[in-house]
């Protein structure tokens, strides 16, 4: 392959450095003038953030307002649409549902997946790069296949409709990435701490817990927002597990948000507007987390 | 490496073997079994391979295969797209980062909401034909969700709109990683901008582009739920049925998880088929040499 071997693996993985800011300017010799690529740049940005624009300016906008022009900015800041899609308190029970779920099933992985994460990096035992390898092959197995049955297994033992057991599925859906993502963060930590701890007469789990994943904070911080996102925006697995409405997830009750408000567009945009910001507040907290997690999953599916 | 104990490695898979076995291989095993029965409630009679029969022979199962398909040509115009502007945003403009947070943004917008805002978007009297006829393209002003023979189309714009910034995001990505003395050889031999990309860059890019390009299909294919859940049910009439969406309905609304295993089935195989090109990419990588080994 034509492809270079990255000398630069000491530290991090190299998945850290994929996003790493190029040094200097490049010399141009017979590219598409700046000028000319800024306005195709600015073009994609103006369609990508038309619907963005279109969500906030006509949650602003009163109904009558809405009706007379559907594009153009509001005439007068109007707040009540939100004050209309909150009332009733609705939408606090599916966000707090939410809440839980991604936090049940973020932290149920990350522990799973820090011990096996763990097993695979730092022991030899038959049979591991076999199994990593089809550990790993399981996150481009799409949900739908396995629910069918996963729907009347837990319809079995009375999991159905409870945080439960959607906690236990949506772990394991993001389990494969967390121990693909964190064995190849482990393996990146320098042998000579590791075996000084033994030395040193740490037990393995001690190891683990105070040595590993102390130095592995950014690499724990990348689970948890992507894992985050999975969950969080996630629809087909919460309709079939969440059947009954006080455990509807906020993805749920948006879709039944957008057509109880389908004729009162302003108040719809409103609600997808308040459903939308924890995860734009949390791509603007930790954007190269994300994009650190989302290419390091792709770079090696 | 520290640890001779036989069972220790397996005592801190343990938790993750279970899980998995749950999760995956519990259900992945049973949807072989399932289609061959004809379940009522848990479990049913033998027979055979008439769920496979029954659902190849149904037309709107047929309707829905094509249609995931038809959506496939969402692919090449993801591929180009996204190539093309990551290209552009590794040449250095100005504020390419910038750019780059920006594009990524409806990545991160959750599908059904990116559902009923563009559900909304293009209604009849919506925000969009608003937009057409007061640029005086009023031909263009069209039903775009209610037309039978647009809105899969419609459908389709949506997903490349929210899948194009991944694509970005990986290839320049990518494109940062390479080492930058093929370019500046090739610049010394005089070759212009396009024949550097043609011969040097996109080459260079060929294994992370076949990787693309297979979960991308896998997505087409098998994970668009949401979209059509929230923007047509698969409608009007059977125009925006699709694989998933069919399962779904049979198993958790018609109540027949045999004829839903069948066609579960069939899509599990098709990934499989897919991922394995992947993991020869992968082999290869991993003694060739790649972007983040170890």
């Amino acid at each position: 392959m034509s492809d270079r071997v990255d000398p630069n693996g000491e530290t991090g993985t190299a998945a850290t450095k994929d996003i790493a800011r190029p040094t200097g300017p490049k010399p141009s010799r017979g590219k598409p003038t700046s000028v000319l690529t800024h306005a195709i740049l600015l073009v994609s940005v103006f369609c990508l953030m038309l619907p963005l624009y279109f969500v906030i300016s006509t949650a602003l906008k009163t109904r009558d307002d809405y009706s007379a022009d559907k594009i153009g900015l509001p005439d007068t800041l109007f707040t009540g649409n939100f004050t209309t899609a909150l009332r009733g308190g609705t939408f606090f029970l599916w966000l707090g549902n939410s809440v839980i779920l991604t936090v049940g099933a973020v932290v149920l992985s990350l522990v799973v997946s820090s011990l096996a994460a763990f097993a695979f990096a730092r022991m030899r035992f038959f049979g591991s790069n076999t199994l990593l390898a089809a550990v790993t092959a399981l996150m481009v197995i799409p949900p739908i296949v396995m629910l069918v049955p996963l729907f009347l297994m837990l319809a079995r033992v009375y999991l159905i409709g409870t945080y439960p057991g959607a906690i236990l599925v949506y772990a394991g859906l993001v389990t494969p990435f967390s121990v693909y993502f964190l064995t190849n963060f482990f393996r990146s930590i320098p042998h000579e701490i590791v075996e000084a701890a033994f030395i040193d007469g740490a037990t393995s789990l001690g190891v683990l817990l105070r040595i590993l994943l102390p130095l592995s904070g950014p690499a724990l911080a990348t689970l948890v927002v992507v894992n985050s996102v999975y969950v969080w925006n996630d629809l087909l697995v919460a309709l079939v597990l969440l059947p009954e409405e006080e455990k509807y997830p906020l993805m749920i009750g948006i879709t039944i948000f957008g057509s109880r408000y389908n004729t009162d567009v302003p108040v719809a945009m409103a609600g997808m507007l308040l459903a939308s910001i924890p995860m734009l507040l949390l791509y603007l907290a930790g954007q190269r987390l994300f994009i650190r997690g989302i290419v390091a999953g792709a770079l090696k599916g | 490496m520290f640890y001779n104990r036989r069972l220790t490695p397996y005592l801190y898979l343990l938790p993750m073997l279970v899980l998995l076995l749950i999760v995956f291989g519990y259900p992945l095993v049973s949807i072989f079994n399932y289609s061959l029965r004809r379940i009522r409630v848990n479990t049913g009679p033998f027979i055979g391979l008439e769920n496979y029969k029954t659902v190849l022979s149904d037309s709107v199962f047929r309707e829905a295969a094509t249609h995931n398909i038809l959506l496939l040509l969402s692919v090449p115009i993801l591929l180009v797209l996204s190539l093309f502007i990551a290209v552009m945003l590794y040449e250095r403009v100005s504020g390419w980062y910038i750019y780059r947070s920006v594009l990524f943004v409806p990545y991160i917008i959750a599908v059904p909401i990116a559902g009923v805002v563009f559900s909304n978007l293009f209604q009849r009297s919506g925000a969009i034909n608003q937009i057409l006829n007061s640029v005086g393209l009023d031909f263009l002003a069209l039903d775009w969700l209610g037309n039978e023979k647009l809105a899969l189309w419609t459908v389709m714009m949506v997903i490349v709109w929210h899948e194009v910034g991944f694509g970005i995001v990986l290839f320049l990505a990518r494109l940062l990683s390479l080492d930058e003395s093929l370019q500046e050889a090739a610049m010394v031999d005089g070759a212009r901008w396009w024949q550097r990309l043609w011969y040097v860059t996109i080459p260079q890019l060929r294994s992370i582009i076949e990787f693309y390009v297979t979960i991308t299909v896998i997505t087409i294919m098998a994970w668009v739920f949401a979209y059509v859940y929230v923007m047509t049910r698969g409608g009007p009439g059977t125009a925006t049925q699709i694989l998933e969406l069919y399962i779904y309905n049979y198993a958790f609304r018609n109540g027949l998880p045999g004829i839903a295993s069948a066609v579960a089935v069939m899509l599990f195989l098709v990934t499989l088929l897919l991922i394995i090109p992947l993991f020869r990419f992968r082999s290869q990588t991993e003694t060739g040499g790649g972007v983040d080994e170890r």
